[in-house]
């Protein structure tokens, strides 16, 4: 049931991802608006697939990377949605729905189910509330990233004067500064509050805020970079391709505390680890 | 019926030619008055603009159609046949719909791709059916033309890109700034073309202008034009800190500003994005700006390349336009063509009423007396049998037509099938034999 629900949802994002590259290319109005439609129902399969996988174990299913990868994915498929019906900048669907059709085939393809055993620790309130914020966070600093592609791109061009491809298909600069620091301004806090709950979870369970986890420290790396970045937006007027490149910075370090510090390295945060021996 | 379309435009007749052609057509009642009551033309349309005089007709015949469209325009007697004969051009048929279909998408252009033509056929549309001077098939055409003319627009990029250079910076501005209302401009010093770009620049409700000169005189005069505030050239750097838009061009020897003061302004800015136009030559603005973070630079060589490059994409899209022309002009051939068919269906069931009521009467002298029920019962047989035998045939004409590319050697053989050119071949054999 759920697995049929996925390959839907995958479908869907397939076909939002065609719908959007065809209006990437065509710039025809009603492609992208009807590529929104369309990844909006493959939405509606994915939260019902994670509903149901929630209900089946009786807890948010993250305990292997293939489930924290899925419920990754939705985050960033709603935030996205969001973002397009409050400040339509098109052209990042034709990012952001092949990224989450490759997230969800990711989620299929790599091991998941249910762990055996799921250490009592994983359950409750404060942890959902850790996992969501962090993965929300996640997901407005992808849009932030991938934004801040478009604006190098962009920017690119207007200062070579060599007017390529992406020119006509991209937006103005400004509206792409905008939607980067847009981004910043909701994926931090929700990052820090990602981090604060992580930390009160762990004094509450481990008895102390913060134990040199990999995990925790690339996050932290990562949060530096991000409050820099803010930091200068605000204070020193950074913009445009210096705030684009070090939203990048922040990206690659995030995307290695997601992806690496679960799988390859040690510490209470992998995957492995979740399930009690 | 067919159509047929005579015109010169801007390459194949000098200014003169076009000019005098012109003349012809203020007095368009004359005009409308003049070919409307000519039995060869069935329907016509005038279509002047400052590049091309066309009349567009719908005429039975061709040959002597083209005769009286030419003798309407060698009229003038300042026009010489001569220079009239190797200007003009002469279109039928498929070719008369796809020259007006590519004259309102705007293909045959002397600036491709530019808006205005459209409005200007529909005007000559207006004119042409206020004199009454329209029928069903040009009716239909115009309309397929308005529409095909909708479809380039919207469907191919044709009008997408500026090719002049002041629209070629307003582009620019749009793709750093996005909305241009309420950017602040800065016009330093004055030339046609700042002044040009800047009413440009208006149009996108820009907000307010500042005018720097080194004579403020002048500067106030130019302010006062655009409704904006002088400033003189000393406070530039000034100036540049609420600027968004820096138009210049003055004669000035040296650089009005250099890297380092552009580089001190924008941190005082906070480095909002700053876009310099520099259109002197010699250039105002030193070319080393545009190394800075935030800031475009473009001189008057970038804007050229730039409105090359947009002509190079117009012709892209006009090739793709083309097709859609090519296109439109097949179905609106076929329908054309679809119209052709009703004479011979038409023909046909004349035939059939003439040959049932010769029969009728023939039959019921030879019967005698009958009751009228009997007569209307003959009739009802009459009427059925032919109209089952014909309904074939009728099919036939219908849906080949619409769909074979040499639709007349079908209307041919129905019409010797069925020998329906009869009267007019025994009407000539009469006359030739009169003579």
């Amino acid at each position: 049931m759920t697995e049929s629900l996925l390959y839907l949802a995958l479908a869907a994002y397939f076909g939002a991802t065609a719908l959007w590259l065809a209006f990437f290319l065509a710039q025809w109005e009603p492609l992208c608006r009807f590529g929104a439609w369309v990844m909006a129902g493959g939405l509606a399969c994915h939260t019902l697939a994670l509903i149901q996988r929630t209900w089946a174990y009786g807890y948010l299913p993250v305990a292997v990377f293939g489930g924290a990868l899925l419920l990754f994915d939705w985050v960033l498929v709603a935030a996205f949605l969001l973002l397009n019906w409050r400040y339509p900048i098109k052209v990042l669907g034709a990012l952001v729905a092949p990224l989450a059709a490759l997230m969800i085939y990711g989620a299929i393809v790599l091991p998941q189910g249910q762990a055996s055993a799921v250490s009592p620790l994983l359950k409750g309130f404060w942890l959902t509330a850790h996992i969501g914020l962090t993965l929300a966070g996640y997901a407005a600093l992808t849009l932030n990233f991938l934004s801040g592609i478009f604006y190098l791109v962009q920017e690119r061009q207007l200062k070579a004067k060599q007017f390529g491809f992406f020119y006509r298909r991209l937006p103005s600069l400004q509206q792409l500064d905008t939607l980067n620091y847009w981004c910043l301004t909701i994926g931090f806090p929700l990052l820090t509050g990602g981090m604060i709950t992580g930390s009160l979870y762990a004094q509450h369970t481990l008895g102390h805020f913060w134990s040199w986890d990999p995990k925790e420290i690339l996050t932290l790396l990562a949060w530096l970079i991000y409050a820099v970045l803010l930091h200068e937006r605000l204070a020193v007027g950074w913009r445009g391709r210096r705030a684009s490149l070090l939203a990048i910075l922040g990206f690659l370090v995030l995307v290695v505390t997601f992806v690496g510090a679960n799988l390859w390295m040690t510490g209470y945060h992998s995957f492995a680890k979740f399930v009690q021996p | 019926m067919n159509l047929l379309l005579v015109g010169v435009n801007h390459q194949t007749a000098s200014v003169e030619l076009r000019e005098k052609l012109a003349c012809l057509m203020p007095d368009l009642q004359q005009a409308y008055q003049n070919l409307k009551d000519a039995p060869e033309l069935a329907e016509i349309m005038l279509c002047c603009t400052c590049n091309r005089v066309e009349l567009l007709a719908v005429a039975p015949e061709m040959a002597p159609a083209e005769a009286r469209l030419r003798a309407f325009l060698s009229e003038a007697p300042e026009i010489p046949p001569a220079a009239l004969n190797t200007s003009l051009y002469v279109h039928q048929g498929p070719e008369a719909v796809r020259h007006l279909f590519r004259v309102a998408a705007s293909l045959d252009s002397m600036v491709l791709g530019e808006p205005q033509i459209l409005g200007q056929i529909k005007e000559a549309y207006r004119q042409a059916t206020g004199h009454r001077a329209t029928g069903p098939i040009l009716n239909r055409l115009l309309h397929k033309t308005f529409s095909v003319a909708k479809r380039v627009r919207t469907e191919t990029g044709i009008g997408d890109h500026a090719v002049s250079v002041s629209y070629a910076a307003v582009g620019l501005a749009r793709k750093i700034f996005g909305e241009l209302a309420g950017m602040t401009v800065l016009l330093v010093g004055a030339g046609e073309m700042a002044e040009l770009a800047l009413e440009h620049l208006q149009t996108q409700k820009v907000g307010r202008i500042i005018v720097a000169n080194r004579t403020l005189e002048r500067g106030l005069r130019l302010a006062e034009r655009y409704r904006g505030e002088a400033v003189s050239l000393e406070e530039l750097e000034a100036q540049l800190l609420q600027a968004d838009i820096l138009l210049s061009s003055t004669g000035s020897e040296s650089y009005l500003l250099r890297r380092e003061q552009v580089r001190a302004v924008m941190r005082r800015r906070k480095q909002r994005s700053l876009f310099l136009i520099d259109i002197a030559v010699p250039r105002d603005l030193d070319p080393a700006i545009n190394e800075l973070d935030n800031v475009y630079l473009y001189n008057i060589d970038d804007l050229q390349e730039v409105v090359e490059q947009n002509w190079q994409a117009r012709r892209q899209e006009a090739a793709r336009a083309e097709r859609l022309v090519a296109a439109e002009t097949v179905k609106f051939q076929d329908w054309l063509q679809t119209l052709e068919v009703y004479p011979t269906i038409i023909a046909l069931k004349d035939k059939a009423a003439v040959i049932c009521a010769g029969e009728l009467k023939k039959t019921l002298g030879q019967l005698g007396p009958v009751s009228e029920e009997q007569r209307q019962a003959l009739e009802v047989l009459l009427n059925s049998v032919t109209q089952k035998l014909l309904h074939d045939p009728i099919i036939f004409l219908k849906r080949e037509h619409s769909m074979k590319k040499r639709p007349q050697q079908e209307l041919d053989l129905v019409r010797r099938l069925f020998n329906l050119d009869q009267e007019r071949q025994t009407a000539e054999t009469e006359e030739e034999s009169a003579q």
